[in-house]
């Protein structure tokens, strides 16, 4: 084994395709407007599963979900109303809300985020700020 | 015969140094910092390995170059929910030169209207003529003008030079300064 084979391993090891920390994908929202008060798990929603079936303009121009994590009141009665996450979650096409745990799947107390985005990696808080 | 043991020992660390890491740089839900693991989802969800390790790759952000996915048919998202025509693909660029020693940024409007419509960018973030919006990296940083998108789900902004790309792009006569 030379010291060269041994130096191609040790990058193949560090390169960022093969290494890095463990971290949830670039652009996973986490939505925790009501669901901890709620005793329910915050929300996930997972910007590259649903980029994969829709372009931005079905949910941000036609749904009226805004560019901001949590800036939208969404709650379940408006969900079951086909409004929001409701538009499509509603058994026809995708899955219905009765599998809460689909989307209820945080951390408990995870505070509302867009997951690595620059916003929170540079210039939010050390500490989130306590729920109001 | 010795050389012939030395190159397995090799290909054997390789396949090793491949398998510690997974199939890529995509983390397993139940291990990815956000998810509960002990939630009764987690076993049902997709894992974004399985989706995102077909598409074309990319060295940032999901790892995947989205705006090749899309126009080399790896993907077809829809556009709305609706049965609607495909909006209008824009193919003009901009070029924009105040960007002090950096290279000028071009802005393409093709990539972004394949994903987009123009309503979300005009004229909410975005004046309509070029040059009146005070776009700058301060803004951009805290998630203003590009930052809205840039830096939270489409490439991040660590990608400097995939936006100012253009160098010496002479200026055109009708815009040149005085």
């Amino acid at each position: 084994m030379s010291a060269r084979s041994l130096r191609i391993v040790g990058a193949l090891l560090l390169l960022p395709g093969f290494a890095g920390p463990a971290t949830a994908e670039y652009g996973d929202v986490v939505i925790n407007n009501y669901s901890d008060a709620a005793g329910m798990r915050p929300v996930i929603f997972p910007h590259w599963f649903h980029r994969v079936r829709f372009r931005c303009a079905a949910c941000h121009a036609d749904l009226g979900f805004k560019f901001k994590a949590g800036g939208n009141e969404i709650n379940m009665m408006k969900i079951i109303d086909g409004e929001y996450c409701g538009a499509c979650h509603n058994g026809e096409i995708a899955w219905s809300v009765e599998n809460c745990d689909m989307c209820h799947s945080a951390k408990p107390g995870t505070p509302t985020q867009v997951h690595e985005s620059t916003v929170q990696k540079l210039l939010a808080p050390a500490k989130p700020k306590p729920r109001q | 015969m010795a050389r012939l043991q030395r190159r397995f020992v090799f290909v054997a660390l390789l396949c090793a140094a491949c398998s510690v890491r997974g199939a890529g740089p995509w983390q397993d839900l139940a291990d990815d910092g956000l998810h509960d693991p002990a939630g009764p989802g987690i076993g049902v969800l997709q894992q974004p390995g399985e989706a995102l390790s077909v598409l074309p790759q990319d060295g940032a952000g999901n790892h995947v170059h989205w705006v090749k996915a899309l126009r080399d048919g790896f993907i077809t998202p829809r556009h709305a929910l609706a049965d609607e025509p495909p909006p209008a693909i824009d193919t003009t660029e901009i070029i924009m030169r105040d960007t002090s020693t950096l290279p000028f940024v071009r802005f393409p409007h093709r990539a972004h209207t394949e994903w987009l419509d123009c309503t979300i960018c005009h004229d909410r973030l975005f004046e309509r003529k070029v040059g009146t919006t005070p776009i700058n990296m301060g803004a951009i940083l805290q998630g203003k003008y590009c930052g809205v998108c840039h830096g939270a789900v489409a490439f991040p902004l660590t990608e400097c030079n995939r936006c100012h790309s253009v160098r010496d792009v002479p200026v055109a006569k009708a815009a040149a300064p005085p």
